[in-house]
């Protein structure tokens, strides 16, 4: 039978996965990928934070990103410098303080690996109260949203012009993705948080004809590479988050000649 | 009658240089009114001030209660990362019955691009859609912000014929930016020249003589113009005006001349 340990494994990995399929997919259309990549750095400021001031780890990550979605989007606002540029500043200098204020608490277990990489042996119970209560915040919010998100996402004046509030539904997509990356960390780890939004959407893409079918097909490949990634981690003994990203990139990478080859069917009959 | 939408003294700043001057415009029913004016004139901005997507530093916008706007966009371009068909993209969001749909998509005549991706569109089809799209739920206005700047000539064309059959059959209201004065000419009914602040405002013939007009165009539109205005006169109405802008036509290598006249203003 499966250890205890595996299967709180598998009901987070699971539930991340339903999420990040939708939400992945806004992750490729808007070009967010490095946004995702950047916000995951800053949860090591939250972690951090949850070291020192012993409030739950998941709950300073919510906390952190949130603030450094709030910062991004001001700093956005003043048009000084570009978003590439205040991504590279707030990602590596939350990463920064993070790593400082982690070795100022001295904290003899803490293990950055686990942090870095996703550890199926650190997930606990609580954490699956998190994965499924954010996660079901989530969807709720994405699903209510899902027309305005994407009118925004192929026009945003035209989305404008019909009544959304660009900038509160915008504010809605990063603070989503802010819920999905403090999740996450457990099983896959700040490091490929983003392959695991982007990865699943970007295999999806060339097999469906409509944004819902994208969104669908997303989270059945993101739960594939879940618990194929799990499995191996479990079985092999081998790292989680590089395990599940290994499972995806092996999906994509077997995947996307086919769809190219039946496009080419379909085309040249 | 109450205005579809009234501007009054619409000032924009940006970073203490002026976008807008005072800027003050009407909107009535049936009117067609075309905004012109030389790149960074601020037309966009005074399209989104009236669209209320921006807050005037100064002056106010105000839109008739319950006002229903359809929204043109300069150009769509369709990201293929998105996998959505032309059908979907028009239904998306609004609530439309299906024969509302069948009815734009007929009065615009995209009926063979409705089942395509919408990133396989050309532009040409791309801006009838849009223009379909925005027709849905009977605007009162349609707003257009240089709707045909992509296109070929013969697309411009098109799209201009098909404005004007849709401006004439739904009696709606038309707001358009546009650097296609030549062919909007016989549709619109009044030009607004702007740079920063209003130039001229009036009928296109009317316009199209005015020093500042030429000032801010120079001789090749001028040119356009007079050849639009020969046109017109085998149409066969206003002798007068016509005659008057023959001889202005005629004598065109004198435009510089008018054109420095006013040249020490600040947008020569």
């Amino acid at each position: 039978m499966l250890e205890p340990f595996v299967l709180r494994a598998l009901a987070a990995g699971i539930g991340i996965a339903l999420i990040a399929g939708p939400l992945g997919c806004f992750v490729v259309w808007r070009r967010m990928a490095y946004f995702g990549d950047s916000l995951a750095h800053s949860a090591l400021l939250g972690i951090a934070l949850g070291l020192l001031t012993g409030i739950s780890s998941n709950l300073g990550t919510v906390l952190v990103c949130s603030a450094f979605a709030l910062i991004l989007l001001w700093l956005q606002h003043t048009r000084i410098l570009a978003t590439d540029t205040l991504l590279g500043i707030l990602a590596h200098a939350a990463l920064s303080l993070g790593m400082v204020a982690i070795s100022f608490a001295g904290n003899q277990r803490f293990d950055l690996h686990s942090y870095l990489f996703g550890d199926i042996l650190t997930v606990r119970v609580e954490d699956l109260y998190w994965i499924f209560g954010g996660g079901v915040i989530a969807l709720t919010l994405l699903f209510k949203n899902w027309f305005s998100l994407l009118l925004m996402t192929i026009h945003e004046d035209l989305a404008k012009a019909e009544g959304v509030r660009t900038f509160w539904v915008n504010l809605l997509l990063m603070l989503l993705m802010t819920i999905v990356v403090a999740v996450s960390i457990r099983i896959v780890g700040i490091l490929l948080i983003t392959s695991l939004l982007a990865i699943p959407a970007a295999t999806a893409r060339q097999w469906v004809r409509s944004p819902e079918a994208m969104a669908f097909l997303a989270a059945i490949f993101g739960l594939l590479a879940v618990i194929g990634g799990i499995f191996g981690s479990a079985y092999f003994d081998t790292p989680t988050g590089p395990s599940i990203v290994t499972a995806a990139t092996a999906m994509f990478a077997f995947l996307f000649p086919i769809a190219a080859l039946v496009k080419r069917q379909r085309a040249f009959p | 009658m109450k205005p579809l939408i009234s501007a009054k003294h619409v000032s924009v700043y940006r970073d203490s240089q002026p976008v807008l001057k005072d800027v003050s415009l009407d909107i009535g029913e049936n009117d067609f009114t075309t905004i012109i004016g030389p790149n960074g004139a601020g037309k966009s901005m005074l399209l989104k001030c009236l669209m209320g997507f921006y807050a005037p530093d100064k002056g106010h916008v105000t839109p008739r209660e319950g006002l229903k706007i359809g929204y043109v966009p300069q150009r769509l371009t369709a990201d293929p990362t998105i996998p959505i068909t032309t059908r979907r993209f028009i239904s998306l969001r609004k609530k439309v019955t299906k024969k509302e749909v069948l009815s734009v998509v007929e009065e615009t005549g995209i009926e063979a691009s409705l089942e395509k991706p919408l990133s396989v569109l050309s532009g040409g089809e791309l801006q009838r859609v849009l223009l379909a799209r925005a027709l849905l739920d009977s605007p009162e206005l349609l707003v257009l912000d240089e709707p045909a700047q992509n296109l070929d000539i013969t697309g411009q064309l098109g799209f201009y014929k098909l404005l004007d059959r849709v401006y004439h059959e739904r009696n709606l209201s038309v707001l358009m930016v546009s650097h296609d004065l030549h062919l909007v000419m016989s549709s619109t009914k009044n030009v607004l020249c702007l740079f920063k602040e209003v130039c001229c405002m009036g009928e296109p013939r009317v316009v199209a003589r005015d020093p500042e007009f030429v000032s801010l165009f120079g001789d090749d539109m001028a040119q356009l113009m007079a050849s639009y205005q020969h046109h017109d006169h085998n149409h066969g109405h206003d002798h007068d005006h016509d005659h008057a802008y023959h001889e202005h036509g005629h004598t065109i290598t004198q435009m510089p001349v008018s054109a420095q006249k006013i040249g020490h203003k600040d947008h020569a």
